[in-house]
């Protein structure tokens, strides 16, 4: 009797704290969101109570086309997860099930290309794209944040491939089929919930770069992180329309992330326990 | 197979067609511009339409960003020679600097009706490099004190047109200890167009510089002790907690909130604070010059945004055109009837200080004209001084000594460290930036 009541003060103890820790963690976000319905001046106050007003919707949205940076956005994160799984998965493939000697030198290496400061990069690749006629362009984006995600992209699925027993592949093998099918018809269908997680990130990712996406547009291919970055002001008050301008940003995402967190969570603890 | 083939083909003509006719529609000049998230400029932005108007064949592109990433933006576009923007919204600080590296086109053959003798003498000089013009001001500022009409009416306290430094330490002391609010609101957040904009002003008043004649940095003079101290000691004793993270937006809403008696800063804030419906304090506030020291000298600042068509641009035959729109009598006009005259771009034509109405609608126009026409960017020190400008030094590498001066007088407002500490430290830096970028010889 003692023991049950201990373990349910232990239950209550770990609810209570992890539901503690996921407001803290959250609460930039309710945060962001409550003052997207305040006004200016109320913005400045530290109060939970207001009347909830649009009036900060309504300038962003007559101050900006909001939905030419939300198609870009949606074309370049869309376009650099379908790249970066293109090239990800045959080369995941190849180090998973053909490993050689150099296999693991060479994950790592590609690892060192996130160990660098981006700004450290900046003038050679704005001078590259100038030449080649990629700045502000939506390909220009995708190629760029393709590359910076690749890695990460390598990484995730060489990680669930891993995680594929080879004998299933090799019988496959036996019985006749192709790289083409094994791949198309064993080895995918079996990895999806790691792929389906690695898109999400990629997706994820790609939607809220801000560094390259701000460096590399200038009116044609701004996607909505350069829309947030308009609504920042050192001259005059600036905190309710900058958060009505980032919950417009960030909420096709949160709800994206939301729908899927079950695909999300399953994809990235798949494989934890053998 | 076939059928495959001829249906393709239908739809590569019909897309052939439609490219070619987005190509012949786009046969108008786009221009793109690169310009500052303000009030003034959004207002640009708003009213813009009316030049497309005008010139049926300008299309406008907009680029609207935070200072910050606005300047670190146009700076990558100007160095390589990208093109990407035809006209681009730069400070008094660049338009010298960018002239100077050929990056900018001349702003000479103006139209007779721009009528250039009519925009204000100091902000054209302060955008000049070797007696040519390289920008046209959209709005000019200086800098002022705002006070609380009402407390001092209160206390028994007047505020001078022109007041002192030792006054206004009087009256931060009467209104922190029986008015109920803190005595005064300056920036401290760390930057060299935060704090650092304002102290260059209280350190040209107690007649200091940044350097000598000879470039050596003047940081560890008794001036600069005399102002940082002073600085330090007025915001720990009668200013707001915390006064070490405040920049103008904060200390604008500590002051449009009724928390502060007096603030000295720019002179845009004057159209925030007498507008009702961002300020509780609109018919409470009262304005006189930026306070004085030893000198009048460079204690109060110029700065202006304005319009330059880099270079690199393909169209700047219409990117002039439209800079001239955007900075002319007529456009200054439009924003009257938009938004009442209150709202005008303000400090950049003589001629918007003689409109009747404008004069009536904005008690402060007289101040702020006064206190443009009064700045010289280069006579704006008590000893001679090698550089240009008030509020900064006019050399590249300012952008980023001056901030890190600014650190360490933030740190020790805060109380990281003393004042003489924070200033040794400054004047080492200061030397060791000008000794690489080849002044001090």
């Amino acid at each position: 009797m003692k023991r049950t009541a201990s373990r349910q003060l232990q239950y209550v103890l770990t609810t209570a704290l992890a539901w503690s820790l996921a407001l803290l963690i959250f609460f930039p976000i309710l945060w962001m969101m409550l003052t997207a319905f305040k006004t200016e001046s109320q913005a400045y106050q530290l109060s939970l109570f207001f009347t909830p007003t649009l009036e900060s919707f309504h300038e962003v949205f007559s101050r900006s086309d909001y939905m030419s940076f939300a198609a870009n956005s949606i074309a370049i994160s869309g376009g650099v997860t379908v790249l970066s799984l293109l090239v990800a998965i045959p080369a995941a493939y190849s180090m998973a099930f053909f490993p050689t000697s150099k296999t693991q030198k060479i994950l790592l290496w590609m690892m060192s290309t996130k160990m660098m400061p981006s700004v450290g990069v900046l003038l050679p690749v704005y001078l590259l794209w100038k030449s080649i006629g990629l700045l502000d362009t939506v390909s220009g984006l995708i190629i760029i944040y393709t590359l910076i995600n690749l890695p990460i992209a390598v990484w995730m699925t060489y990680t669930y491939f891993c995680e594929v027993p080879k004998e299933i592949l090799e019988a496959s093998r036996i019985d006749g089929a192709s790289t083409w099918q094994e791949v198309c018809y064993l080895l995918l269908p079996m990895s999806l919930p790691g792929l389906a997680s690695t898109a999400l990130l990629l997706l994820i990712l790609s939607w809220n770069e801000a560094f390259w996406s701000i460096n590399l547009t200038s009116a044609n291919a701004a996607p909505l992180t350069v829309f947030i970055a308009s609504y920042s002001s050192p001259e005059g008050l600036f905190w309710a329309k900058l958060s009505a301008a980032s919950l417009l940003a960030v909420a096709p995402i949160m709800v994206l992330g939301w729908l899927t967190q079950k695909q999300l969570v399953r994809g990235l603890t798949f494989g934890a326990v053998k | 197979m076939t059928r495959l083939t001829a249906r393709h083909a239908g739809r590569l003509a019909t897309a052939c067609t439609l490219a070619l006719a987005a190509l012949s529609a786009q046969a108008a000049t786009t221009l793109t511009i690169a310009a500052l998230n303000n009030p003034d400029m959004v207002e640009l932005k708003k009213l813009s339409p009316a030049f497309e108007k005008q010139n049926p064949d300008i299309k406008l592109n907009w680029v609207v960003l935070e200072e910050n990433v606005l300047r670190q933006r146009v700076t990558t576009d100007i160095a390589t020679n990208s093109g990407k923007f035809d006209v681009m919204m730069i400070g008094t600080y660049e338009a010298p600097l960018w002239a100077k590296k050929g990056w900018l086109n001349p702003m000479d053959n103006l139209a007779p009706e721009y009528d250039l003798n009519d925009v204000v003498k100091t902000a054209r000089d302060g955008l000049s490099y070797g007696g040519k013009l390289y920008a046209l001001p959209f709005y000019v500022e200086s800098s002022m004190t705002f006070y609380r009409k009402d407390l001092f009416a209160k206390l028994g306290l007047t505020m001078p047109e022109k007041p002192t430094y030792t006054q206004i330490a009087d009256y931060a002391k009467v209104l922190k200890e029986k008015g109920g609010v803190y005595g005064i609101c300056l920036r401290g957040k760390a930057g060299w167009g935060e704090n650092m904009a304002y102290l260059t002003t209280l350190v040209n008043a107690n007649g200091g510089r940044w350097f000598d004649e000879n470039w050596k940095a003047t940081i560890d003079s008794p001036e600069w002790k005399k102002s940082v101290n002073f600085y330090v000691d007025l915001l720990k004793k009668y200013g707001p907690p915390g006064a070490s993270t405040n920049g103008f937006n904060e200390n604008l809403t500590l002051f449009a909130s009724g928390k502060c008696g007096m603030w000295i800063d720019a002179t845009v804030a004057a159209g925030m604070l007498f507008n009702p419906k961002e300020s509780q304090v609109a018919d409470k506030v009262g304005f006189a010059q930026a306070p004085t020291g030893v000198t009048a000298k460079g204690s109060s600042w110029l700065w202006s945004w304005a319009l330059a068509v880099p270079k690199s641009s393909k169209q700047d035959d219409a990117a002039k055109k439209f800079v001239q729109w955007a900075t002319s009598k007529d456009y200054i006009k439009l924003v009257a009837k938009d938004l009442g005259w209150t709202s005008v771009p303000p400090g950049t034509r003589i001629s918007t200080y003689n409109q009747p109405d404008y004069i009536v609608a904005a008690p402060f126009a007289k101040f702020v004209l006064n206190a443009i026409q009064s700045a010289n960017p280069n006579d704006a020190t008590l000893k001679k001084a090698p550089y240009s400008g008030i509020q900064f030094v006019g050399i590249p590498e300012f952008q980023s000594f001056g901030t890190v001066v600014g650190q360490a007088i933030s740190g020790a407002l805060a109380g990281n460290m003393t004042v003489d500490a924070a200033l040794k430290a400054a004047q080492a830096t200061a030397n060791r930036a000008v000794i690489q970028g080849g002044y001090q010889k």
